[in-house]
């Protein structure tokens, strides 16, 4: 499983990459971890005849906090995140996210907007910033463009990017003290793929859930916040009785994928299961059981 | 102190610590060509032109082969169990008419660097007309070609009077079961590389494994060369688990390179090509009729099974099936039985063997079936275990029906012993007191067992020599191959306990076709049993020599000289006059002349030997999610006698995990048309460390074989056998369904469906 | 002249020897190691990042090398299985993985040793936990893992052998 010839090149500068992408347009294909774009080379699915190397681009790798955003450069790798890159809930819920991301050798070297990039149903990243309408930077011929995490994914593996843009930073908003995050995910090895995956983000005040933010993932054909579920909990007390009601609604109205490790059926109980789940991890204060 | 049944370290680590080891593709010769297969993109098809001119121009390809230029070449025979129509069912190096499987090998392109190989292939295209593909083994037979059913053979044993048992039994169960299609898949991909010596005038072939000699005849055969034209050599070899080593059209395709291009042809398979074209095994259907008294006792058994064969019958002819037939009464009575096996042939990847061939699968079934009957009749499923197995009184015993073309006898087993060491060791009453309560908390939680009969020491022969220099260093040559299990150590224990020196000063040849005449190489667990009992003959007969000669040189009787630590002396003494085993090697030559003291042994066996032993799982499932997670897992084996309780050891582990494999994760899964779906490692799923449990192992020595002096059984398949009946029977329990499990694997999915349905 | 016929010089620093090779781009680093410097001591399972037999270290950090080109290794150091000996005696690893019988073929242990170095070397604590997780990067299909866990953790924890 060699890959098909291709010329290589190092890019400098984001105008560098862009200048390289539109020159070939879909022809070319940018290269940062690796780890998702150099297996489907090598089974030749992928076979770009020109590779741009996005890895000799300085200070792309940047995580940093600032104006109440969490600002993430296209070369920062899963690793990084391995612990908090900020203060507060997002800070304690990024880290638990990223650990169930491949294995520890992948995640040194694939990147938070590789993930991205690519729109696999199942990524974690992709999850989060469908939860917390992250904004995504890109980088094309005619400059920057901010395009919202609800527009960023189409469809399978596939994002609102133009074949000459590129990802230069994806933004997430920093959460306030008030908020609770929890994270759960179903697949059938430690490390695979998701077949079903939530994030629950919930703010409370006086008691009550006044905001809520649940991102359903591995489900459908992009990540995607469930309305349903969330209008469940708005306005509740946090019990675990709500979060199973939460489950049910999210898991209702999904019309959900099919494959040979899961069907729609299968995939709407693991909704069901993991929303609640999700949602006792984000530890609310007087959660009765 | 004994060297056998002591835990020493492996002979055979430095190279691979070192990362000095030499796998099939770690050979590169001068002038090297690298070979790369095209293969059927299509299940099942008539094979039209196939257009090459585009691949030929490509620079750096050498030359690009189809059917027709190797039409002259016979099909790949079998090398076990030929029968019936079966040698219609063989499959040509490169196909000549009808692609049957996706990956079947309709081309090769010779270049000269693999990625250019690989580039031509890509543009050879082969005009295909579709036929529609046969993927159930249970449906209607049909055919591959005309007038040859793809049901080429059945089958038949049957002990007992089966109709009086039906006739008169108090109950009588009926269940299907069913293991899906999953294999060895080893780390290291299959290849090869074979050049061809000019100045010997012979093909030497690398990257041999399994079964040397037999292949090197075949292989001559099919060349229409004289066996001294070629050899082969093994190098390490990264797992065969049954699968690698067989004769592939690949082995054969690179060699007929070689000899056409007078160049060393080198051919490594990627990861996709092994998961689609390396033997596939395992999926069979059973359907069993069982007859049980008041009691529980089984009076008989029907069994009704199915092989998925695949495309074509490989070198294993139906092996696989045999084994199942003859093995699925296991450890109990079972006084009456019949067995009818259908070997079915599919648009699949062939089929071959895979680590306890046949017993996997009808251990699952037979197990399977014991646990319904015990749950369905209120008996404990262990109390319904001891109510039949076969008590030790009774061995040898027999069964009166062949297996692997042996008779079928128990050479001696105390199962009912086995059974008590492991309820005593993991404390059964207060265990399933324990599991009980948590289940009455909501706990799905689930303990399961399986008990089996392991096969090993398959003989007919092997041959041995055992050499000494003057030097003193010693080496024994075998006929045998090395899958990385140990081989090596294991011999050099035996040869060293019975010639009273250190193992460590004993070199153990392998897989050399031109160091030894005859070999029958590494399968069914029979190296242990097979080489180390011709390794402890030959040896014992070079310790008389030795002291013979000792004897004479230093003047005192032969009766009461010893050898210890390589030195030959009085008996009981640790000073005075005394040799070297060295020194007197050295003597004998000058006597008698040579270059080494050399004494060859066979050891024949008529009989395998059955070693037995038990699997118990505990296993945890999420009721919402239908995960499932692994508690404990604990083996009880008897091995007869143990030469190295490590090595054993670590046989159990890793044949655990891919039993593990087969009964949570690993399946085949093809689309409608044939496609396969789990061609890569993304969708065929190992177990990772983090799926597999330690395994507690209770390794006991109640049963020496009858059939070597040395009393050893195998341990190669120990591990994997019961696995999956015995995760199926935890699972069961968990869900408070013990017949609920009736295939395998247990994905999440199929799990996930049965809980549902059971609400 | 066609696409990617281009050839690359470069300089790859394996276990602290350069090696000046030249590469098409699309050579994996796997294979320029093996094939090009001809340490075949790293090996090829899957060629799709998923088995590990191919981690090596680069800049002491375990990497997939079927997942990177040979191009993009150039003036990085790379470590292999073949560097973790010093004159023939073993690294701890090594010396731990012959004595709790933690390989049987040896296919995946060059890739095991490489990970495992990396998280020895590491050097903050690792509980049995993280121990799981971390060697379930990398396939083994012989030993079950068992005594691959038992030998690493026997590193991390400084027992005398």
């Amino acid at each position: 499983m060699k890959p098909a010839p291709f010329e290589y090149t190092q890019a400098l500068s984001w105008q560098d990459a862009v200048a390289h992408l539109s020159e070939h347009g879909d022809d070319a294909k940018v290269l940062a971890g690796g780890q998702t774009l150099v297996p489907a080379m090598n089974f030749r699915l992928a076979r770009p005849s020109v590779l741009i190397d996005l890895n000799t681009i300085e200070n792309a790798d940047h995580i940093t906090s600032a104006n109440g955003e969490l600002r993430i450069g296209a070369l920062a790798r899963h690793v990084q995140f391995e612990t908090p890159p900020c203060e507060g809930p997002l800070g304690l819920l990024i880290p638990r996210i990223s650990r169930h991301i491949a294995h520890a050798p992948i995640r040194m070297r694939g990147t938070f907007a590789g993930s991205l990039a690519h729109a696999d149903p199942a990524s974690e990243w992709c999850a989060l910033s469908a939860t917390l309408d992250a904004t995504i930077i890109a980088e094309g011929p005619g400059g920057e463009r901010e395009i919202d995490a609800r527009d960023f994914f189409v469809s399978i593996l596939t994002t609102a990017l133009d074949a000459a843009e590129v990802i230069r930073e994806i933004r997430l908003p920093v959460l306030e003290a008030d908020w609770h995050c929890g994270f759960r995910e179903f697949s059938r090895r430690a490390g695979d793929f998701a077949l079903a995956l939530a994030v629950a983000c919930v703010r409370l005040h006086d008691g009550l859930i006044e905001e809520a933010r649940i991102g359903i993932g591995g489900v459908c054909a992009v990540p995607f916040r469930s309305a349903e579920a969330e209008a469940a909990l708005i306005g509740q007390p946090p019990t675990s009785e709500l979060f199973k009601r939460a489950g049910e609604a999210a898991a209702e109205t999904i019309d959900a994928m099919n494959d040979h490790h899961a069907n729609a059926s299968y995939r709407r109980d693991l909704v069901r299961a993991l929303v609640p789940r999700a949602l006792s991890d984000a530890a609310l204060p007087a959660s009765v059981p | 102190m004994s060297v056998i049944g002591a835990r020493v370290k492996r002979l055979e680590d430095r190279e691979l610590l070192l990362g000095e080891g030499r796998f099939a593709a770690d050979y590169t010769f001068e002038d090297q060509l690298y070979m790369r297969v095209v293969r059927s993109p299509v299940a099942h098809g008539v094979l039209g032109e196939i257009e090459i001119d585009e691949a030929l121009a490509l620079e750096g390809v050498i030359a690009v082969w189809t059917g027709r230029d190797i039409a002259h070449l016979p099909p790949i025979d079998f090398r076990l169990t030929k029968i019936q129509d079966l040698p219609l069912c063989r499959q040509h190096v490169l196909v000549q008419d009808k692609v049957r499987y996706v990956g079947d090998p309709i081309a090769v392109v010779i270049a000269d660097d693999p990625y250019v190989a690989e580039d031509g292939a890509e543009l050879v295209f082969a005009h295909i007309e579709e036929l529609p593909p046969i993927l159930d083994a249970t449906a209607s037979p049909g055919e591959f070609v005309p007038g040859v059913s793809t049901e080429p053979a059945v089958v038949e044993k049957s002990y007992g009077d089966l109709d009086a048992a039906f006739a008169g039994a108090a109950h009588v169960f009926e269940c299907e079961f069913e293991v899906g299609r999953h294999t060895g898949v080893a780390l290291e991909t299959r290849g090869a590389n074979v050049l061809y010596n000019a100045d010997s005038d012979r093909l030497e072939f690398f990257g041999a494994a399994k079964v040397p000699h037999f292949n090197r005849l075949a292989i001559a055969g099919m060349l229409g060369l004289e066996p001294e034209q070629i050899h082969l050599f093994e190098g390490h070899v990264g797992g065969g688990f049954g699968v690698r080593g067989e004769l592939y059209p690949e082995d054969v395709l690179c060699c007929y390179a070689a000899l056409e291009l007078k160049r060393p042809v080198k051919w490594i398979e990627d990861r996709m090509e092994n998961l689609m074209a390396a033997n596939h095994s395992r999926e069979q259907v059973y359907r069993l009729r069982a007859a049980v008294d008041e009691t529980g006792y089984i009076l008989a058994v029907d069994n009704e099974f199915f092989t998925s064969q695949g495309a074509y019958v490989r070198t294993h002819g139906a092996t696989v099936s045999d084994l199942s037939a003859a093995m699925l009464p296991g450890p109990y009575m079972v006084p009456a039985y019949r067995a009818k096996g259908r070997v079915r042939l599919t648009n699949k990847t062939p089929c071959g063997t895979y680590r306890a061939p046949g017993r996997y699968e009808s251990t699952f079934a037979r197990e399977r079936l014991v646990d319904v009957i015990a749950h369905r009749m209120g008996i404990d499923p262990v109390e319904m275990r001891r109510r039949n197995l076969i008590p030790p009184e009774l061995m040898p015993y027999s069964r009166g029906i062949a297996n692997h073309g042996t008779p079928l006898v128990y050479d001696s087993g105390d199962y009912a012993k086995l059974l008590d060491r492991l309820m005593d060791y993991i404390g059964y009453d207060d265990l399933r007191a324990e599991l009980a309560a948590r289940r009455a908390q909501g706990e799905l939680v689930g303990l399961g067992l399986g008990y089996f009969v392991e096969k090993s020491g398959l003989g007919p022969y092997d041959d041995v020599r055992v050499e000494i220099a003057g030097d003193g260093r010693i080496e024994v040559i075998t006929g045998v191959a090395s899958i990385g299990q140990g081989v090596e150590t294991v011999i050099a224990q035996i040869c060293a306990e019975t010639l009273g020196v250190d193992y460590q000063t004993i070199r153990v040849t392998h897989g050399q076709t031109d160091r030894i005449e005859r070999g029958m190489g590494a399968f069914a667990s029979r190296v242990t049993v097979m080489t180390g009992s011709a390794t402890a003959d030959a040896a014992g007969q070079l310790r008389t020599r030795l002291i013979e000669t000792t004897s004479e040189r230093l003047q005192l009787p032969s009766e009461n000289l010893t050898i210890v630590d390589g030195w030959i002396r009085p008996i009981g003494e640790t000073e005075g006059p005394s040799m070297s085993v060295g020194d007197a090697a050295a003597a004998y030559l000058d006597d008698h002349g040579g270059q080494v003291v050399s004494v060859e042994a066979t050891f024949e066996a008529t009989h395998m030997t059955y070693p037995y032993g038990i699997h118990l799982a505990i296993a945890c499932v999420d009721r919402e999610t239908a995960g499932i997670e692994l508690e404990r897992i604990v083996v009880a084996y008897d091995i007869g006698r143990s030469v190295n309780p490590t090595l054993v050891e670590g046989q159990i582990a890793g044949g655990m995990a891919q039993g593990i494999g087969g009964a949570l994760y690993e399946e085949f899964l093809y689309t409608e048309d044939g496609q396969p779906i789990c061609a890569t490692f993304a969708d065929y799923l190992w177990p990772t460390a983090q799926e597999v449990p330690d395994i507690e192992s209770i390794v006991t020595e109640d049963a020496p074989s009858r059939t070597n002096p040395l009393g050893i059984k195998g341990a190669g398949e120990c591990g994997i056998n019961a696995s999956g009946a015995a995760i199926a029977s935890a699972v069961g329990q968990a869900i408070g369904d013990p017949g609920a499990i009736t295939r395998l694997p247990i994905s999440p999915l199929r799990l996930n469906e049965i809980l549902n349905r059971s609400l | 002249m066609t696409t990617g016929s281009a050839k690359h010089e470069i300089r790859l620093n394996i276990n602290g020897v350069d090696h000046d090779v030249i590469v098409d781009a699309r050579r994996t680093l796997v294979d320029a190691v093996r094939d090009k410097c001809g340490m075949t001591g790293t090996h090829i399972g899957c060629e799709h990042g998923v088995c590990g037999a191919c981690t090596i270290l680069i800049d002491d950090e375990p990497v997939r090398s079927c997942l990177m080109f040979a191009v993009q290794a150039q003036g990085r150091k790379i470590r292999t299985v073949e560097g973790l000996a010093i004159d023939g005696e073993y690294s701890p690893l090594q010396q731990a993985f012959h004595d709790h019988h933690a390989l049987q073929c040896g296919f995946c242990t060059p890739g095991m040793l490489m990970l495992s170095t990396w998280l020895v070397e590491r050097g903050t604590p690792v509980d049995d936990e993280e121990l799981r997780e971390v060697v379930a990067s990398n396939l083994c299909r012989c030993t079950g893992y068992q005594n691959i866990l038992k030998a690493v953790r026997s590193v991390l924890d400084g027992d005398k052998p």
